[in-house]
């Protein structure tokens, strides 16, 4: 089963590594990682989807507790939240598929953000199944290149202050 | 007022109470060591930096203050790494420094550039990289704090040579900002109650007291807890001396080379407790059949060691002590008679085949040696060991009856932690005398240290248990392999003739006749003494559990002859 985990850490060299280090030490597979800043330039946020039990999950957790540098550790797999993945898709179009390629775009509430004259860039937001889902519509037109962010998630409802009482600044 | 960065450095050392460092010098470290001389500061000089991480980390355990190891960059760094490792896998307290190579140069492959903070990544509580003198007081400060608290462990400062040439403020920093570090946790009342009410459940209890009940200096609230609730006890190896040996709730160690009635005691116990120890493979044998019949409470103040090896039922996290202060005003008084019964029924059945039962043949057994090491030391000696069958067999036969006075290396297993962990040792100890039993082959590995300990003066007593094996693997070979003897016959020097060119006082033993006379030889004398004990070379360590067996399915000393061993005290 697939677990999401929404990491803050202090932004600081070398981070990354360690978070990365403890994930290949024990032997568990990262599924999907995105890293970036948060409203506080001190403080990261990762967002880290793994495979394994929940038993696997809670000991990942513990041990990323353990990283001196890790702030707050979140399971958000059974709580609701939002998770997003964004997709740059390079499709193969001829002039004559173009308007075929944005009324697909369309209906997925994704946009042509790049056009030449025989490919087009697709950008789509969304959860990893609709991703998937254009992903597969596209295929048999022509996908020449694609590049996925990873997910980033998010609680829903009201603000973690986590990150805004730990730190000064 | 401005100061150099390692004018910082030392005065940073001084506010943590350091006063002596183990290390060896080198290029980067030059502007370091030359301040040093400015601060009441001991810098021992050992013969490999090896040595300089297991002199810190067995200082560490002696005096349970944090141990400090110095080594340069490139090879410096990396020689420290099997004692980083080895202070990591036993939570021992230990700062390391390394130089580095002045910051623009970092990650242009310099002369002696080696990116130490990245290979000790996995095998530190944390790590430090300083590239200006104005980190370093923040750093030191928080290395020290880091590798004390909590669980505590190895913390490594890889510090480069501009930070120490560079002139800033000295300013100590009053607080310590680690907003993703708290250690200290409070215990869940809800679980001590838990806890209370399994324990008044239970017919047949038994405790698990691992390094965990020294590092908390719980020995007191344990004692306790045994005497209100007659509990019997059994010691991982990092455990033994958390309980003294001598009481009779007391079964010893447990584990692969466990005594037989603790781990008998373990699969069938309904309740076990866990007190600061981590379920390690050696001490659970296979997982699936371990402890079936118990409850389990696990008290830790690592999160990551619950239900990481065994499912309990009920985990308390926090610090042992506080835990156990909290826990024993819950708990009723309680007798378990026929608990105790069954177990001393298994004990006199184990007695019956206990090696000391033996009558003492012609040739030496080790087992025999250290037996009379005990009992001419009265179980007070502060005792250090290598790795392999001298140090179960010192774990087995050296009575410990008090806290932090066994130094040895158990999750690690590292050969050639004994000499330089009890040059460590001594320094904590410099009243006392340091007794390291150790094996030709563990010897071997860190001999150079020898040099060390006659340069510094060290009252360390070598026991060498010499049987031109090394012996644990011998052992495996023995009982696993057809006695197929791949790679682990050994030859050495003559340690007597060794040592004398140490100018160390040595002695070799042939003969049960002449154990005594040699311990009260190397007690008598002054100083560093060697006894090189030639025993029986294929003697094997009984019981043993074999790899992933069930724990009470344990190899056994054959029975020979009873007749009671005319050195053997009470048991």
């Amino acid at each position: 089963m697939q677990h999401t985990l929404i990491a803050k850490m202090e932004n600081k060299p070398g981070v990354l590594n360690r978070i990365a280090s403890l994930f290949r030490r024990r032997s568990y597979n990262i599924e999907s990682l995105n890293v970036g800043h948060t409203e506080n330039p001190l403080i990261s946020r990762m967002t880290i989807v793994m495979g394994g039990t929940d038993v696997d999950t809670k000991i990942v957790e513990s041990n990323l507790y353990k990283l001196v540098n890790v702030i707050d550790v979140q399971n958000v797999t059974q709580q609701p939240s939002v998770s997003r993945d964004l997709a740059l898709i390079k499709v193969a179009a001829a002039p004559e598929r173009r308007s075929e390629i944005a009324s697909l775009a369309d209906i997925f509430r994704a946009r042509i953000v790049d056009v030449a004259p025989d490919s087009v860039i697709v950008e789509i937001t969304g959860t990893e199944e609709k991703i998937e889902g254009l992903l597969e519509l596209l295929r048999p037109i022509g996908i020449l290149e694609m590049v996925r962010t990873g997910q980033v998630a998010m609680l829903r409802g009201k603000a973690d202050s986590s990150s805004k009482d730990s730190l000064d600044g | 007022m401005k100061k150099t960065g390692a004018e910082i450095f030392w005065e940073c050392m001084i506010k943590e109470g350091v006063e002596v460092v183990f290390g060896y010098p080198g290029g980067v470290l030059v502007p370091l060591l030359d301040t040093m001389l400015n601060y009441p500061i001991h810098h021992v000089l050992v013969r490999h930096e090896q040595g300089a991480a297991h002199a810190a980390d067995g200082y560490a355990r002696a005096s349970g203050k944090v141990g400090v190891a110095i080594g340069t960059s490139g090879p410096g760094a990396t020689n420290l790494v099997t004692g980083i490792a080895t202070a990591m896998m036993d939570s021992s307290p230990i700062v390391c420094i390394t130089g580095q190579v002045s910051a623009p140069f970092v990650g242009k492959d310099a002369f002696q550039e080696v990116d130490i903070t990245g290979i000790t990544l996995p095998i530190t509580k944390h790590n430090y990289l300083v590239t200006r003198a104005g980190e370093i007081a923040g750093v030191v400060r928080e290395a020290f704090y880091i590798a004390r608290s909590g669980r505590p462990g190895p913390v490594l400062i890889d510090l480069c040579k501009n930070a120490m040439l560079e002139e800033t403020e000295f300013i100590y920093p009053d607080e310590i900002s680690l907003p993703g570090y708290h250690p200290p946790i409070e215990p869940s009342q809800d679980a001590l109650k838990s806890a209370a009410k399994l324990i008044a459940e239970a017919k047949r209890p038994l405790i698990l007291a691992g390094h965990g009940v020294l590092m908390s200096g719980a020995m007191n609230e344990l004692r306790e807890y045994v005497e209100k609730t007659q509990t019997p006890v059994t010691m991982t190896l990092l455990g033994l001396g958390s309980f003294p040996a001598s009481n009779i709730y007391s079964l010893g160690m447990m584990g692969m080379h466990g005594e037989a009635y603790a781990n008998n005691a373990i699969q069938n116990a309904d309740l076990i407790i866990g007190m600061g120890m981590r379920f390690d493979d050696r001490v659970t044998g296979n997982l699936r059949t371990y402890a079936p019949r118990a409850r389990k409470i696990h008290i830790d103040i690592d999160a990551a060691e619950i239900q990481k090896n065994v499912i309990v039922d009920l985990a308390i996290l926090g610090d042992l002590k506080t835990v156990l202060g909290d826990l024993l005003p819950l708990l009723e008084p309680q007798q378990h008679e026929e608990w105790m019964d069954q177990i001393s029924e298994w004990r006199s059945e184990t007695e019956k085949r206990d090696i000391l039962y033996h009558e003492k043949e012609e040739n030496l057994l080790a087992a025999h040696v250290i037996r009379d090491f005990w009992e001419y030391t009265k179980g007070n000696a502060i005792v250090a060991t290598g790795v392999g069958q001298h140090q179960m067999w010192t774990a087995q036969y050296y009575h410990f009856d008090k806290p932090n006075t066994f130094i040895t290396s158990g999750g690690m297993g590292t050969m050639g932690f004994g000499l330089p962990a009890s040059v460590g040792a001594w320094f904590a100890h410099k009243d006392k005398e340091i007794w390291l039993v150790d094996g030709d082959g563990s010897f071997q590995m860190t001999q150079m240290e020898l040099a060390t300990i006659v340069q510094e003066g060290a009252n360390i007593k070598i026991l060498i248990m010499n049987n031109h094996f090394l012996g644990m693997v011998r052992q495996w070979q023995e009982l696993f392999h057809d006695r197929r003897y791949a790679a682990t016959v050994i030859s050495g020097p003559d340690f007597v003739k060794l040592a004398d060119a140490h100018g160390i006082p040595g002695r070799r033993v042939t003969k049960n006749e002449e154990v005594l006379p040699a311990l009260e030889f190397a007690h008598q004398t002054p100083g560093p003494v060697l006894i090189d004990f030639h025993v029986e070379r294929e003697d094997v360590v009984y019981p043993m559990v074999p790899a992933g067996a069930d724990l009470d399915n344990m190899l056994r000393r054959p029975l020979r002859q009873e007749k009671n061993h005319p050195t053997k005290g009470k048991k």
